[in-house]
């Protein structure tokens, strides 16, 4: 059923890591262990209010997101909470090592950001633009990754995180643009938990991020030609809810998995694997087909690397075509009858 | 006890140190005799003399970090842990063993380890971040622009390896501490001129360390890393030490204490039941 924190009007637009700031300065302010770190990272408008009320919370440690990791597995040490922010390619490639070592495999209760994450933002380019992190972090053991796909679920994930004693990756987009609000500001987050957003049983819809809101509009649109498309936000990647994707692939017999990452080994492979195990369905895959992104406007981006409503839709009609084709074949006879 | 009756203490309790550890390789077949030797002096002026820790409570908040950047070397550091009580000495004997909360590089699973190690060059950035933490307290806000409370909770001392320092996030973890100005962290370089594979300054020459050091803000002292007097002449150099962190660079002899591996690459050997024989003799046992 459709989650009741879904807005019925979305009609804004947000920034995401504005709103991570907001949920930071909430935490500060009640929680004296959290402290900021950035590695050269612009802090936005809302970070800079957070460096105002708690200057003494805010750690730059320059142009060096090896240290920026390693250092916050020592502030937790120290008895602190840190959120550290950098480009989410840098955090995972001058970082990986970091991330697996000194958080992950020392258990540290540290939240990682992931700024910029994705290709849609098109930014500074392709050294800049990270389509491998969701593939290179599934496979690290004692790491939860959340996938926020809107300002309110950024803040919820935030505040999320910080409950969490645990290493955390909290993956946000473009930390410049902003993104329609999906949910009512009271949003019940709960790590693992993903959020139904639209109701039906001909199709599943699994999307993550930014893309969500492509997702549901595009589900929106496929109810004009008599397709009922279930879509749940998977705002965690891992843990990932195996509970509702089984559900989902058993009441609708067919998948499409979207997410501005590449589609091997992030949302679109975390998914094939539960379900090639478990119960196998007919699957596509939106995403970033093995490319290294480029400069450009969102739209042309989108557009250019099938990240759009038409590619979801031409996703959704192949496995219902596949799904069709499944239910027609013949049933095998028993061997030697 | 005058100074001569801690240093003779301290310098039966380093080749006590050496001889355990010499049992602790044996449970693997092979070790990192040489690292393990040529550090076994400081880290017992460490534990021993220095150190503001308790083995009972090894997650005490404000003890005094111990961070071992060069985790291979492990073996002297384990016997420091049985000898000074965070580990019973049985414990020794299940070093690489299945289950064993003794890794084969030291490991937060450890008590008395606060960072895991293994991944070379990593120590000092999280000694620096810890470092850091110890100059704020978590109970309280200091809404001053200044990050930094009057006196830090505790101390961090960090082992480095000298061939470690190849690895880049050794200088930004370098730059970070003298930027902020952490008086609170000394840094030990065991400088036994070998590392894995050959003698450092054929593997990769990074010219002097202490100038390095020195050259990103540090205050340096440069010792015979195997001269208790020296040794515990610069832990106490380096407390007194104010804005600026230290860093004693140890010159050291590989395998320090087993005359015939001295000075030799014995950075990781085969270890038999003949060899720890020759090593204990070779201690007076």
């Amino acid at each position: 059923m459709k989650s009741r924190y879904v807005r019925k009007i979305r009609d804004i637009q947000e920034n995401m890591y504005a709103s991570h700031n907001h949920a930071l300065i909430e935490l500060a302010g009640k929680n004296k262990k959290v402290i900021s770190c950035y590695a050269d990272f612009p802090p936005g408008e809302a970070g800079e209010v957070f460096q105002q009320k708690f200057p003494d919370r805010m750690i730059d440690v320059g142009i060096a997101e090896g240290h920026l990791i390693t250092s916050a597995a020592g502030l937790a040490d120290a008895g602190f909470i840190p959120f550290t922010h950098c480009h989410a390619l840098f955090a995972v490639g001058r970082g990986y090592n970091q991330i697996r070592q000194n958080v992950a495999y020392d258990n540290r209760n540290v939240k990682i950001v992931f700024c910029n994450s994705g290709v849609i933002w098109g930014g500074i380019g392709p050294s800049h633009l990270v389509v491998e992190d969701f593939a290179a972090l599934r496979a690290i053991p004692n790491l939860v990754i959340l996938s926020p796909s809107d300002a309110v679920s950024s803040e919820k994930a935030t505040l999320a995180a910080a409950e969490y004693v645990g290493p955390v990756i909290l993956r946000l987009p473009s930390v410049g643009a902003s993104y329609p609000t999906l949910y009512t500001t009271d949003l019940d987050f709960q790590i693992g938990k993903s959020i139904p957003l639209h109701d039906g049983n001909d199709v599943a819809i699994l999307a993550t991020g930014i893309l969500v809101s492509d997702a549901l509009r595009t589900s929106e649109e496929l109810e004009t030609e008599g397709i009922h498309a279930r879509v749940l936000d998977i705002q965690t990647i891992k843990p990932l809810d195996e509970k509702a994707v089984l559900a989902a692939a058993r009441r609708t017999g067919a998948v499409v998995t979207v997410e501005d990452a590449s589609i091997i080994g992030g949302l679109g492979g975390a998914v094939a694997e539960l379900l090639s195990e478990n119960y196998p369905v007919p699957m596509r895959r939106v995403g970033v087909r093995d490319q290294f992104g480029e400069s450009g406007t969102s739209d042309e981006i989108k557009k250019c690397y099938g990240l759009t409503s038409p590619f979801i839709k031409k996703a959704v009609w192949g496995v219902l075509k596949a799904k069709k084709k499944k239910a027609g074949a013949p049933k095998r006879k028993a061997s030697g009858k | 006890m005058n100074r001569e009756e801690l240093v003779a203490r301290l310098q039966a309790k380093a080749k006590k140190l050496r001889r355990e550890s010499l049992f602790v390789m044996k449970e693997m077949g092979g070790g990192w005799l040489g690292g393990s030797f040529s550090s076994a002096d400081f880290i017992t002026a460490l534990y021993f003399y220095r150190m503001k820790h308790d083995p009972q409570k090894p997650l005490w908040n404000d003890r005094d970090r111990l961070i071992i950047s060069k985790g291979h070397a492990c073996e002297v550091f384990y016997a420091a842990l049985a000898e000074a009580g965070y580990i019973p000495r049985k414990d020794l004997k299940t070093y690489s063993h299945l289950g064993s909360r003794l890794q084969t590089h030291v490991d937060c699973r450890t008590p008395g380890i606060d960072c895991s190690g293994g991944s070379l060059g990593l120590g000092l950035s999280f000694a620096v971040g810890t470092a850091l933490g110890a100059y704020i307290s978590p109970d309280q806000t200091n809404l001053k622009a200044d990050i930094r409370q009057q006196e830090a909770r505790f101390r961090v001392y960090c082992v480095l390896g000298d061939g470690e320092c190849n690895e880049g996030q050794v200088w930004e973890a370098a730059a970070n501490a003298f930027h902020y100005r952490l008086d609170n962290l000394t840094a030990i370089v065991d400088s036994n001129k070998f590392q894995s594979t050959g003698p450092v300054q054929m593997k990769l020459n990074m010219l002097s360390l202490a100038e390095k050091f020195k050259a990103f803000g540090w205050e340096i002292k440069e010792i015979d890393g195997n001269n208790l007097y020296e040794v515990t002449d610069a832990l106490d150099w380096a407390v007194a030490v104010k804005g600026r962190p230290q860093a004693i660079i140890a010159h050291t002899i590989k395998g320090k204490g087993f005359p015939s591996l001295e000075n030799t690459n014995c950075h990781f050997l085969k270890i038999t039941d003949e060899l720890v024989k020759k090593g204990l003799e070779a201690l007076g046992e």
